[in-house]
């Protein structure tokens, strides 16, 4: 696959680097002249001076021709334009951008960049795995489809608990992947398997579905009228 | 009328006190709060501190609620994203910014933003001054050029 990654900080280093060793064409366009020499004496020719929002400059760096733009300067903004002047000049399949502020997540989605990946959002997500808060945790959006999967613990007092995965309604387009027991073995998710306070579930929803399937899994019985 | 401008470098500022002596509910942004010198002396808009790309700051100045979006920043980047958000999140009616690259202009004029390239339109006129015939002819034009734009 021929990738072009806008900026060549600390993540854009790496991800070059790696990309490379599994046989990707590579260009790093980074602005800063000093960068582009440390990218060019540490990984080689794979480095181009310039500013990634530029159409000149993507047309320069071939971009027509490239399966996928991965734009992860330290600026949602720039990001946001190189992804979508990818996106409508040379229509790259496939654009991906690094967002700091993880509200943008929503936004960029919205304003058609393909995958959002956001640090902040990962590291807050290992947080509330430690946490026991009764959370759904987003795991990974899978392309395009709205879809994604996501981990709820199922907590103490939830109406599943007991129940077979079959006689739970959940919301549509959402299915259970996976079901974790405490002691961390893995169940295949089947009509008869029983849910047990504590598991975790691994799910795929629709993002809109999300509070549905929160509810649906976390919620306690009904209160019973006497 | 409602209308909100990020950044008050002099274009903002201007356009802020002409909108407010207008009668208009204006709402002026900008990240560095010394950027409102700008402002005239008779704006009665409100000034706020902040990043106009920022969803906590446009929650809080009630984007929803305005009829125009302006971005007028020195960042090309900041402005389009600004309204992009002002337009497909808040469904503001009237989104206008400015862009320097004429390439990234175009492209968002495309798509729907009301856009203003000043590069290409000052770089045409500098050209048409440089190419007078004598100095006084040069300043006719700059003359021309003012009462073109309504000043």
């Amino acid at each position: 696959m021929y990738i072009i990654v806008i900026g060549g900080g600390k993540v854009g280093f790496y991800l070059a680097k790696e990309l490379v060793e599994a046989n990707h064409e590579v260009l790093v366009i980074e602005q800063d002249p000093g960068k582009v020499r440390e990218i060019q004496d540490e990984l080689g020719d794979i480095v181009m001076e310039g500013d990634g929002c530029e159409a000149t400059v993507l047309d320069k760096a071939g971009t027509a021709r490239a399966d996928m733009l991965l734009a992860v300067t330290g600026d949602d903004e720039d990001n946001l334009v190189s992804c979508q002047v990818a996106k409508q000049r040379f229509n790259v399949g496939r654009t991906v951008a690094r967002i700091n502020n993880p509200q943008n997540e929503g936004i960029f989605r919205k304003l058609d960049v393909d995958i959002t990946v956001s640090a902040t959002t990962a590291i807050l997500a290992h947080i509330e795995q430690e946490l026991p808060t009764h959370q759904l945790i987003p795991l990974m959006r899978l392309k395009g489809s709205g879809l994604e999967i996501v981990e709820v613990r199922i907590p103490d007092d939830s109406r599943v608990v007991g129940r077979p995965l079959r006689e739970i309604l959940l919301p549509q387009q959402s299915m259970v992947a996976l079901v974790i027991g405490e002691d961390g073995t893995p169940r295949m998710a089947g009509g008869d398997t029983i849910v047990r306070a504590g598991d975790e579930v691994v799910a795929v929803t629709m993002h809109d579905s999300e509070e549905a399937l929160r509810e649906a899994l976390m919620a306690p019985p009904p209160a019973r009228a006497f | 009328m409602r209308i909100v401008i990020m950044g008050c470098g002099r274009v903002g500022a201007a356009l802020a006190s002409d909108f407010s002596r207008d009668g208009c509910d204006v709402t002026i942004l900008d990240t560095d709060p010394a950027a409102f010198r700008f402002l005239a002396d008779d704006f009665t808009g409100i000034r706020v501190v902040g990043n106009g790309i920022d969803p906590d700051v446009l929650r809080k100045i009630h984007l929803e609620k305005v009829d125009v979006f302006v971005s007028a920043t020195r960042g090309d980047n900041r402005n389009v994203m600004a309204a992009q958000i002002a337009k497909h999140i808040y469904g503001v009616k009237v989104v206008a910014s400015r862009v320097f690259d004429p390439l990234r202009e175009e492209m968002y004029r495309n798509m729907g933003l009301r856009t203003i390239n000043p590069t290409r339109v000052q770089a045409r006129r500098l050209k048409r001054v440089i190419e007078a015939p004598s100095d006084e002819a040069a300043n006719l034009m700059a003359l021309d050029f003012l009462k073109q734009d309504g000043a």
